[in-house]
């Protein structure tokens, strides 16, 4: 498989990356840092995957997408997924705080990451097809106190992919959204863990195997699908009692 | 609430882990590193007033790899286990492994570990060509074997106490397959099982022996002793041995789940165990049997526990062994994890623990009259003219360590040049070295 990935140095991106490499695919990293990049090919390299190149994309600038997945479907010599894992993230608190970093967050999770989709959508469509991969999150199942904006960014996020699976399905576009729970990465280091927290290399395998299906939505771990399930259900007079 | 943090022991303080991938950005101003927490005691741990530490495990990316050689570049945070899920499929392991594989490159130099296989091998740190450091002055440089000599002297074993690792460059070994050829023995007391190991030492490449060091009169000492070697590409099952699924301690046992009696008839059994022939042996199972138990440590009980390690060196003399063993059961050191090994010449680290002779290495759950046990096997040792291994202290007095180590004055200078406002320091070097807090 030929597969662009957006985010691939760390966390969960990282881990999925790692997947992809041990069997074989070739990748083709986009990122902000050209030295991070370059290190994560070498790593994915000693690790199987074939010929890793790397090119500068970044969420907040959109003006590097069009360039950047160009840069990949040539390197590549082709496209079949495009795997965004990327995205910023902040406390309820550190967002309420300061509005500069809020505009910062609801840019790249949401405006930034839709039209970085839609680069891909094109390009993918133009190729007869494939498969668009985006990490979206539980945060966005239900409004909740402690992601109320984080929450609402990725909800957007969740609706507009739920929206390009149905309206492209058909053409060939497979979009899978996946949408993990607590995962012990650098971003979530710190905050206070719940139960039924997963680790980024049992999130890759599910991913991988959703995008190897093109199951349209995932959640990793597993386990989350029922825990949402359960939150969505209840009323809004206990979601305006618990913290969660 | 503040948190605790501990090392394999499970006797917390106060403290508190920084990840992330990006370990330039994280050790900056930081006083420590530590990596996956396998140290025993306060080695990887904050000094008092402090809590943070750096934790590397999340930096363990793959930076350049030749094949060729064997020659491997990679991020201080890596995996012995991912190390090894990598790169056994083509033909490669450790030079030297500890005993356990959750552990990272950084550790492995901060302890400069050593195995089953000292005797033929040597320390991890001789393996090394280079390090890669942010030192105490926030500078970042290499250093090596023919470069920055002092500062990787020191480094090496130094307990992430010259600056911290942020790479590790050094070569793997080549292995015929990835399976173990392995046999066991039977071996009835000390002396007989310190002959034994000294000759399995001359022809294989890897022993090991395990004591009951509760048995006493004759049986002193007795235990099994194993050896292997990698097995031949002709000896190999064709297929590639899948790692094991591991079992969980769940909970932490009470105290009383570990009496005497119970350590007793536990030693007894495993003495007689069947040892099988000679034959194949999965890596795992050889190499790290208590890996297949997650969260074993949590059988020492809620006080947690120490390991007491020491190397008794060949000037000592054969009785050594015997002489310490019989100090071990008349305090009532009741252990079932009794490992003795054998060891080759001293490594180039200034603190490195190995030198030539005996290591003796026995789990003990925290009791009151732990400190008591700990201080009269130290002066056992310290007359001796042995030393305790500093990745498995938690009892060691400052005036005994430096009665052990005669390297200590150098480390500390080459320390003093590298960090002369002192700060890098761990709850360790607070204790044994003398640094302020």
């Amino acid at each position: 498989m030929k597969v662009a990935v957006l985010g691939a140095t760390k966390g969960m991106g990282r881990a999925l990356a790692r997947a992809m490499a041990a069997r074989g695919d070739a990748l083709f990293l986009l990122g902000r840092d050209p030295a991070e990049l370059a290190k994560s090919g070498q790593d994915l390299a000693a690790r199987g995957a074939k010929g890793v190149g790397h090119a500068p994309c970044d969420l907040e600038t959109p003006e590097t997408f069009a360039p950047g997945l160009a840069a990949a479907e040539t390197a590549l010599g082709g496209l079949d997924a495009v795997v965004v894992t990327a995205g910023l993230f902040a406390t309820q608190d550190a967002l309420e705080a300061d509005p500069r970093l809020l505009g910062r967050v609801l840019d790249a999770d949401f405006t930034g990451t839709i039209l970085f989709c839609e680069e891909a959508r094109k390009r993918l469509l133009a190729r007869g097809g494939g498969t668009l991969c985006v990490f979206s999150s539980v945060a966005g199942e239900r409004g909740r106190k402690p992601v109320a904006l984080y929450g609402a960014a990725k909800a957007g996020l969740s609706t507009y992919l739920e929206a390009l699976d149905h309206r492209y399905r058909e053409a060939g576009l497979k979009t899978v959204c996946v949408k993990p729970g607590f995962v012990r990465t650098s971003m979530t280091a710190g905050l206070p863990e719940p139960p039924f927290a997963g680790d980024p290399e049992g999130v890759a395998a599910t991913v991988l195997r959703a995008i190897d299906r093109g199951t349209p939505v995932v959640y990793a771990p597993p386990i989350w699908a029922l825990v949402m399930l359960v939150i969505r259900l209840l009323p809004r007079f206990v979601m305006r009692k618990v913290k969660f | 609430m503040t948190k605790l943090l501990s090392g394999w022991g499970r006797i917390g303080v106060p403290g508190r882990e920084i990840l992330s991938e990006d370990l330039e950005r994280i050790t900056k101003g930081a006083v420590l590193s530590r990596g996956l927490g396998r140290s025993y005691g306060d080695s990887s741990l904050p000094p008092p007033g402090t809590l943070d530490v750096v934790a590397t495990p999340l930096a363990d990316r793959i930076l350049a790899f030749d094949p060729a050689s064997g020659r491997i570049r990679a991020e201080a945070g890596l995996s012995l286990r991912e190390l090894h899920r990598v790169f056994m499929p083509q033909g490669f392991f450790t030079p030297v492994s500890p005993g356990t594989k959750f552990v990272t490159l950084g550790g492995m130099v901060a302890a400069d570990v050593h195995g089953k296989s000292h005797h033929s091998t040597g320390c991890f740190g001789g393996h090394v060509h280079r390090l890669k450091m942010r030192v105490a002055d926030g500078r970042i440089v290499e250093c090596g074997p023919d470069l920055e000599t002092d500062l990787f002297r020191a480094t090496v074993g130094g307990m992430g106490l010259t600056g911290h690792v942020l790479e590790v460059d050094f070569t793997l070994a080549r292995i015929p397959s990835p399976w173990i050829l392995g046999e066991g023995e039977r071996i009835h007391d000390i002396d007989a099982f310190i002959l034994a190991l000294k000759e399995a030492g001359k022809t294989w490449p890897f022993t090991v022996g395990w004591i009951d060091c509760l048995s006493s009169g004759s049986a002193m000492g007795r235990g099994i002793l194993t050896r292997g070697r990698w097995a031949t590409a002709d000896e190999a099952p064709d297929a590639f041995p899948r790692e094991p699924r591991p079992l969980t301690v769940p909970f932490v046992f009470p105290e009383a789940a570990l009496s005497r009696a119970s350590v007793r008839a536990f030693n007894a059994l495993y003495y007689r165990q069947p040892l099988g022939r000679r034959g194949i042996r999965h890596p795992d199972q050889f190499w790290y049997p208590l890996d297949q138990i997650l969260h074993w440590n949590r059988i020492y009980g809620r006080r947690g526990f120490t390991q007491y390690q020491c190397v008794l060196p060949e000037s000592a003399g054969i009785d050594a062994a015997r002489r310490f063993l019989e100090l071990l059961t008349s305090k009532g050191g009741a252990s079932f994890l009794c490992v003795i090994k054998d060891c080759g010449p001293e490594g180039q680290g200034l603190l490195s623990f190995p030198k030539r002779g005996i290591s003796i290495a026995l789990d003990m759950a925290v009791r009151d009259d732990t400190q008591a046990i700990v201080d009269a096997l130290n002066e056992r040792v310290i007359a001796e003219g042995g030393r305790v291994y500093l990745a498995k202290d938690t009892f060691t007095r400052p005036e005994h360590f430096r009665a052990m180590e005669p390297r200590l004055p150098e480390f500390q200078r080459i320390r003093r040049l590298w960090d002369p406002e002192g700060r890098l320091k761990s709850a360790q070097s607070v204790r044994l070295f003398g640094d302020k807090p």
